[in-house]
């Protein structure tokens, strides 16, 4: 991609960020990365009810090297985890990732030998999307979400200290059993 | 509880005594630790599967039964020795094959005019651990759309010697039914023509429905709360 | 130009390249140079056109397919396991989820299993089993839809696909209106119904049936006699009476067979003997006679439906025995759909005995005298069976679906085989696998 390679420095830089977020958001190609049920629900979005034509992304890629947003649509197992990361590792920078489904975030209700914990353990996940499966206005949504943050990405300089405040954050960020107080 | 009762009777009475105990179960909520402060502990239950029904089976079932017994006396086998014994429980009947005979009951149940179990809709298998010496079953169930029967075959094999001979010969459907009764229970099946794992991966180890191998879940973390995975969760055994 | 994403990796058993799509070029010229004309291709698992996560492993010699095998056990996930460690109500969330497309017809297999196993066949209300019928046929319906439409898709027809998503979304306004769920409904239970007809719901069948019969001709329009669709389809896919048979093939395939073999009509269940309708056949072995046999099997659906409103007398939908009947009394609350604040204000405070007989059958169950079951229902796909063993517990001990995707599937390669590779698509499409059904 060439647009890395020849970023301005200094202000200009924030200026060519929106640019560019605004591009990259309004032609996000989804690959078809169908595995389950959610799957469907995908299809579904994309079909005449739903119409995700709308958002400028109806077009699944059928090759991951035209894609720049894989949905993992359902349950991840053993057997396809290794697969699912040879796809995400041939898609081209910048990429995104939205795990649809209770089964893709964290294994969901099968809990058990074959399916992988969630999809997180193997690709970085930009969005959660909580349902069993989501409902297409679920997806959506998620898709919404992830253009606002297609939208405020950083480049060069700013991504970079994005990257590591984010690192720090994580790193300082208290374990689940840790917290205390109401499950909310 | 007089105002639940109301209904059309309460569960079903547990079948006949004289079945076949494959396992006993003690204590409950799977306190087997020794540190059973449940006060179940000296809970007892013997699990017991239907056992052998003698003749007259009703309806069809018993010209079945003559059918097939003639047929394999016909080949010089002694039905006895074939058919270890009849189960006809809910409306199903069962014959329980010895392994050495599968091949040669189930060709005849396919071919003889008066059977014609065409449709074989693969197997299944069952591990009993209790069952000492036939710990793995393998059931198929025979459909005849000529006649509109259906029947089952029941075959075990001890867990140290897991050898069943293959159907693949007779029915050609089971070859993936048999590669995934091999991939989640370790029976293996002789003389089926390229018997690989197909759904777990190629160099996956144990088998995973066997009883003996754990669910595998992960603990589940919440806010400051954990909950253990389903199979080391309390059970009402 | 060499391309970093397909570089060439000698093995044992030839140069193996790692292709994705565009870069053919280089994988053409070294075929060309090497005096090996075999080639492996390996489709999938990841593959827009296999039907899910259906790995296809095609020898072949220019366009012709000499050698075809699938891969399957990409999305295994262990739910027959799972059910083991779960009670016998709480099954129909998991199998529900096998083939999900066909949610209603793993749910009511299932639970006729497990009513098999506590001997309560008998005493199943009327309108739970007219409502199961009605679930079952909706479902025929949307899967047939959905099997039509991708596959469809996966010829390049993209106007099937909206054509079929379009109203296969009006039979999940039904199922969402009825259970309150697009998929996934765990709404058929051992011993009934989680709960009755929502009030308006017979006018909305009835409104429904309206639409379809006037949609249905639309396919006809579209594809029926559209010279490149049959031209896709005919002679593709060719799989014979003997083949289906040796194959253990059913439904839709064995039907294009000529053999109108079908559970509804030759060991029915659910009162399936008292509903009019018709087994459609056809002769042609072939992709197209299966697609006209999906068309025809869904207008059948529609008048077992309009039987089935017709024949909706009111009535309890949940057995009544208190120890298997889940205690719920479900009504809508703010927070959607829970329990009647009248039941919980009865069972708190008046009648210590139902609170702890609520708690013990929801925590613990209810308990399966020992034995096994086999049921079977006509599911879109073929024959869909339920093992079920019981050991006498409030868990079951072993469920096993025989899926009718998983057993069809296996006739990919005799249908495959000697055709062309474009044909391979269209012959796993006419089968139509649901890999969660192949791989549970």
């Amino acid at each position: 991609m060439g647009l890395e390679e020849k970023l301005p420095s200094g202000f200009v830089l924030t200026t060519v960020e929106q640019a560019a977020g605004w591009v990259r958001k309004s032609s996000v190609f989804p690959a078809t990365f169908g595995l389950a049920c959610c799957a469907i629900e995908m299809m579904t979005t994309g079909a005449g009810r739903y119409d995700l034509a709308r958002f400028g992304m109806e077009v699944f890629r059928g090759s991951p090297r035209q894609a720049d947003l894989m949905i993992v649509a359902g349950r991840v197992s053993q057997k396809m985890a290794p697969v699912l990361r040879q796809v995400y590792d041939q898609m081209p920078n910048p990429k995104w990732v939205i795990s649809m489904g209770v089964c893709a975030s964290s294994g969901g209700m099968f809990n058990n030998y074959a399916i992988v914990q969630g999809v997180d353990h193997i690709v970085p996940v930009d969005i959660y999307l909580p349902g069993c499966p989501p409902r297409p206005e679920m997806l959506m949504d998620a898709i919404l979400k992830l253009h606002q943050k297609i939208q405020g990405s950083k480049l060069g300089v700013n991504a970079e200290e994005a990257a590591r405040e984010a690192e720090d954050a994580a790193l300082k960020a208290l374990p689940l059993i840790e917290m205390k107080g109401l499950l909310r | 509880m007089s105002d639940q009762e109301s209904g059309a009777g309460a569960v079903p009475a547990p079948r006949d005594e004289h079945g076949e105990v494959i396992g006993v179960r003690k204590g409950m909520f799977g306190a087997d630790n020794g540190g059973d402060t449940s006060g179940y502990g000296g809970l007892i239950r013997t699990v017991t599967l239907p056992g052998a029904t003698s003749r007259p089976y009703g309806g069809w079932f018993d010209e079945v039964a003559d059918e097939l017994e003639g047929a394999l006396e016909e080949q010089g086998l002694l039905p006895g020795n074939a058919i270890e014994k009849t189960v006809v429980d809910r409306d199903e009947l069962t014959f329980h094959i010895a392994r050495e005979h599968l091949t040669t009951v189930a060709r005849t149940l396919r071919d003889d005019p008066a059977l014609r179990f065409e449709l074989c809709t693969g197997v299944s298998g069952v591990h009993f651990p209790g069952d000492k010496g036939r710990e793995l079953h393998a059931v198929y169930h025979l459909r005849s759309i000529t006649h509109g029967r259906l029947i089952r075959l029941e075959v075990s094999a001890p867990d140290d010697d897991r050898h069943i001979p293959s159907l693949v010969a007779v029915y050609p459907t089971n070859d993936w039914h048999e590669r995934e009764t091999y991939d989640f229970f370790g029976l293996i099946f002789d003389g089926h023509p390229a018997l690989t794992r197909i759904m777990m991966p190629d160099d996956w180890q144990g088998f995973p429905q066997r009883k003996d191998y754990p669910l595998g879940g992960i603990a589940i973390e919440y806010k400051g709360a954990q909950i253990p995975a389903p199979d080391q969760r309390r059970s009402y055994s | 130009m060499t391309t970093p994403h397909a570089t060439p990796r000698a093995t044992t058993e030839g140069t193996v390249y790692t292709v994705t799509g565009g870069d053919w070029d280089e994988v053409v010229e070294s075929a060309v140079k090497s005096d090996d004309e075999r080639i492996i291709v390996n489709m999938g698992p990841q593959h827009p056109s296999t039907h899910g996560v259906l790995r296809l492993i095609l020898e072949i010699d220019g366009e012709t397919v000499t050698e075809a095998r699938c891969g399957i056990g990409y999305l295994h996930t262990g739910i027959e396991k799972n059910l083991e460690f779960r009670n016998w109500t709480q099954g129909t969330t998991f199998v529900t989820r096998m083939d999900y497309l066909t949610p209603f017809f793993n749910e009511t297999a299932y639970c006729l299993g497990v009513e098999k196993l506590l001997g309560i066949e008998d005493q199943i209300p009327d309108r739970a089993t007219v409502l199961r019928v009605l679930l079952m046929e909706l479902n025929r319906i949307s899967s047939h839809l959905v099997c039509i439409a991708t596959g469809g898709m996966e010829l390049g027809a993209t106007t099937i696909m909206i054509y079929g998503f379009r109203d296969r979304e009006l039979v999940l306004d039904l199922f969402e209106l009825i259970t309150g769920l697009r998929m996934n409904h765990a709404f058929v239970r051992p011993g009934g119904l989680a709960q009755d007809l929502p009030p308006g719901a017979v006018d909305q069948l009835r409104e429904f049936v309206k639409t379809m019969k006037k949609n249905l001709p639309e396919y006809d329009k579209l594809a029926t006699g559209n010279p490149i669709f049959k031209a896709r389809m005919q002679d593709v896919g060719y799989l014979d009476l003997t083949g289906c048979m040796a194959l253990g093939a059913t439904g839709p395939v064995l039907r294009s067979a000529g053999l109108p073999h079908d559970l509804r009509k030759t060991d029915p269940y659910c009162g399936y003997e008292n509903y009019e309708f018709d087994v459609p056949t056809a002769d042609s072995c072939d992709s197209y006679g299966r697609f006209l046999i999906r068309l025809e099997e869904m207008r059948q659906s529609l008048r077992i439906v309009e039987q089935c409103i017709d024949r909706l007398a009111p009535g309890p939908v949940m057995v009544a025995d208190k120890k298997i009947a889940w205690p719920a009394q479900l009504a809508l609350g703010p927070d959607g759909l829970g329990n009647s604040l009248d039941h919980i204000k009865k069972i708190m405070g008046t009648s210590m005995e139902a609170l702890i007989h609520h708690f013990k059958l929801v925590t613990e169950g209810f308990r399966v005298p020992a034995g096994q079951a086999y049921t079977a229902v006509e599911s879109p796909k073929g024959e869909l069976g339920v093992h079920v063993v019981s050991d006498g517990g409030t868990r079951p001990y072993r469920v096993h679906f025989r899926d009718p995707s998983f057993t069809n599937l296996q006739a990919m390669a005799a249908m495959c085989e000697g055709g062309q590779v474009a044909d391979v698509i269209v012959a796993v499409a006419s089968i139509d696998p649901v890999m969660g059904g192949v791989d549970r």
